[in-house]
């Protein structure tokens, strides 16, 4: 007590703050979560809140005001054939991409987390990691010089010998065109390209998770090396392409810049939602279009929680 | 240890398919390596027609890059740092505590980067419009801020559930108040997680493009020049390089995080064994 009563004023009021603090654990609680929860609630679920509820608001279509009263209008318009194909053609590419990317995943990720020791897991964890954390623009457009009419993979293709299939590929109706760079399969190619990593980390994840011990059990009871992988190993990794596949779907759904970049004239959700609240300046009709891909996002996620992918993330 | 992963050997179309996808995921960059050198300006010819160091002079001198890059180093420094913030609050709140309403606060950390970011965007949009409130690179920063806080809060959460309380009891015992123990025993231990989840926000805020174009006014970010580029191509080779000083700039901070993440990782295992 002597020496406590020797320190300075402003020493002595710390202490009295902390104290106080200490034994008031609510209420050092409350102080820490205050200002992250008032940013988060107020700036982005306030805004998120103010975006949905204008999409019970309507157009008037004479004098084009957005109309402030509660009405399902909006949501009429929003299931209109176009519309309707909008989010179809969306869906379809999500599911595609999701697909495609869990197959080209799965090997890496089995490599990584099975095989890869030492400096080559390092390696191979980087080398997932990096395309992650650099620069999606630019990866984007990596891919805008690959598909060029004039680019490499034409020049690829005609060396080989094999101009002939990328010319049969294009013409091939709705998902080719005049060049990859303006047709859906050079839009699925850059989307699974971008989202790849999304894929592979859950499933390494998994994987790692899968105890030798099981796997040893299994060929113990004499099952060969294919039939472990079927019946042991793929069920313990399904929760882990799902937990990916949250990813490459809803990153997909609400993605405006890859097909704005590469691809057809046709358009997807995100442009959509882009073009209604900017140029069109029909927020009404754009937060509606922002309520589809948080319907199918939940109803997603409330599958993949079933299914235990959570526990993978 | 019989059974250890490095006895085991990889079938050979497994190591195949799994070379395969590394390259597929990392080829593509090199290939803007090569563009940045190109002669050709007119169009993507591949192969190059020549090389040349022109472009890399052509970009110095460019204005409107310079003032890209300035604006894009000072919202991601800004938001990182209330992101740092934040996210270590919320960690500290989050690690320990068990509270009414913690699986919602969570959710809702993670929430800005769950959702596709174009709901977040004009989200952000609109409210600005409601509320007045004028487009100026404050409201660029605002908008990376909200999604940056959950990298520094991942990072952070982690290395507090990692240390053990008992410490924290010790300096206590010993004498220490609130304050001195966040100092001497708190900080330094989560220092490198905050360092890494600052690093990953600043890298994520540094390459933000959809959030941004819906809160940005008519000032660019480097992201938003390079979209605007895409899109309009007025000199491609100039957009080559830009590409070129993007990869080098985010690569290196991310190598760096990578291995001190891995370091604290691996002395904090020997630590406990």
């Amino acid at each position: 007590m002597a020496t406590a009563m020797q320190l300075p004023a402003k020493q002595q009021l710390g202490r009295r703050v902390s104290t106080a603090l200490l034994l008031r654990p609510r209420l050092l609680l409350a102080l820490l979560l205050v200002p992250p929860l008032l940013w988060l609630g107020v700036i982005y679920l306030g805004s998120m809140f103010a975006l949905l509820i204008q999409s019970f608001f309507s157009i008037d279509e004479f004098t084009g005001m957005i109309q402030r009263t509660l009405t399902l209008r909006t949501y009429t318009e929003l299931l209109r054939p176009a519309h309707l194909d909008i989010i179809l053609r969306t869906a379809a590419m999500a599911a595609a991409v999701t697909l495609a990317s869990s197959v080209i995943a799965f090997p890496i990720a089995y490599f990584m987390a099975r095989y890869a020791t030492g400096r080559a897991k390092t390696v191979f964890y980087l080398a997932v990691m990096l395309p992650l954390w650099s620069s999606y623009l630019v990866r984007v457009y990596a891919w805008k010089l690959i598909l060029a009419k004039e680019g490499i993979v034409t020049w690829l293709t005609a060396e080989l010998g094999l101009g002939s299939w990328l010319d049969a590929l294009l013409s091939i109706p709705i998902i080719g065109g005049t060049a990859l760079s303006v047709s859906y399969i050079g839009t699925f190619t850059v989307f699974v390209y971008i989202w790849l990593p999304f894929m592979i980390l859950p499933i390494q994840a998994a994987l790692e998770r899968v105890p030798q011990s099981i796997i040893e059990a299994s060929a113990d009871l004499g099952a060969p090396p294919h039939r472990t992988f079927r019946n042991v190993i793929l069920p313990l990794a399904f929760p882990g392409v799902i937990a990916g596949s949250i990813f490459t779907f809803s990153l997909t759904l609400g993605d405006y810049i890859i097909p704005q970049i590469i691809g057809s004239s046709r358009l997807f959700l995100g442009q959509v939602v882009y073009i209604q609240q900017g140029t069109a300046g029909n927020i009404p009709l754009a937060a509606a279009f922002c309520v589809v891909p948080i319907a199918v996002m939940s109803i997603y996620l409330s599958a993949a929680k079933r299914l235990g992918a959570f526990d993978a993330l | 240890m019989r059974s250890d992963a490095s006895d085991r050997k990889a079938p050979r179309a497994l190591t195949a398919a799994a070379v395969a996808g590394l390259l597929f995921l990392h080829l593509p960059l090199a290939l803007i390596l090569l563009y940045a050198f190109s002669t050709e300006d007119a169009s993507y010819e591949f192969p190059p027609p020549g090389l040349t160091l022109r472009w890399f002079a052509v970009a110095w001198g460019r204005q409107d890059i310079w003032d890209a890059i300035g604006l894009s180093l000072r919202v991601a420094a800004s938001s990182t740092l209330i992101a740092m913030l934040l996210g270590s609050l919320a960690a500290a709140a989050m690690s320990r505590t068990r509270f009414f309403g913690r699986e919602a606060i969570s959710l809702l950390i993670i929430l800005p980067i769950a959702l596709p970011g174009i709901l977040t965007g004009i989200s952000l949009r609109s409210a600005f419009n409601l509320g007045g409130i004028p487009f100026s690179s404050w409201t660029i920063m605002l908008g990376h801020a909200t999604f940056c806080v959950v990298m520094v809060y991942n990072n952070v959460v982690a290395r507090f559930r990692r240390m053990p309380s008992s410490w924290i009891e010790a300096s206590m015992d010993l004498g220490a108040d609130g304050f001195q123990t966040f100092r001497h025993v708190v900080l330094p231990n989560i220092a490198t997680a905050l360092l890494v989840g600052g690093m990953l926000a600043f890298a994520l805020s540094f390459d933000e493009v959809i959030v941004t174009t819906f809160t940005a006014g008519q000032q660019s970010t480097l992201p938003i020049w390079m979209l605007t580029e895409l899109v309009r191509p007025r000199q491609r080779p100039v957009t080559n390089v830009v590409a070129v000083f993007v990869i080098v700039v985010t690569f290196a901070p991310l190598v760096v995080a990578q291995l001190l993440a891995r370091r604290a990782e691996g002395s904090n295992e020997g630590g406990i064994r």
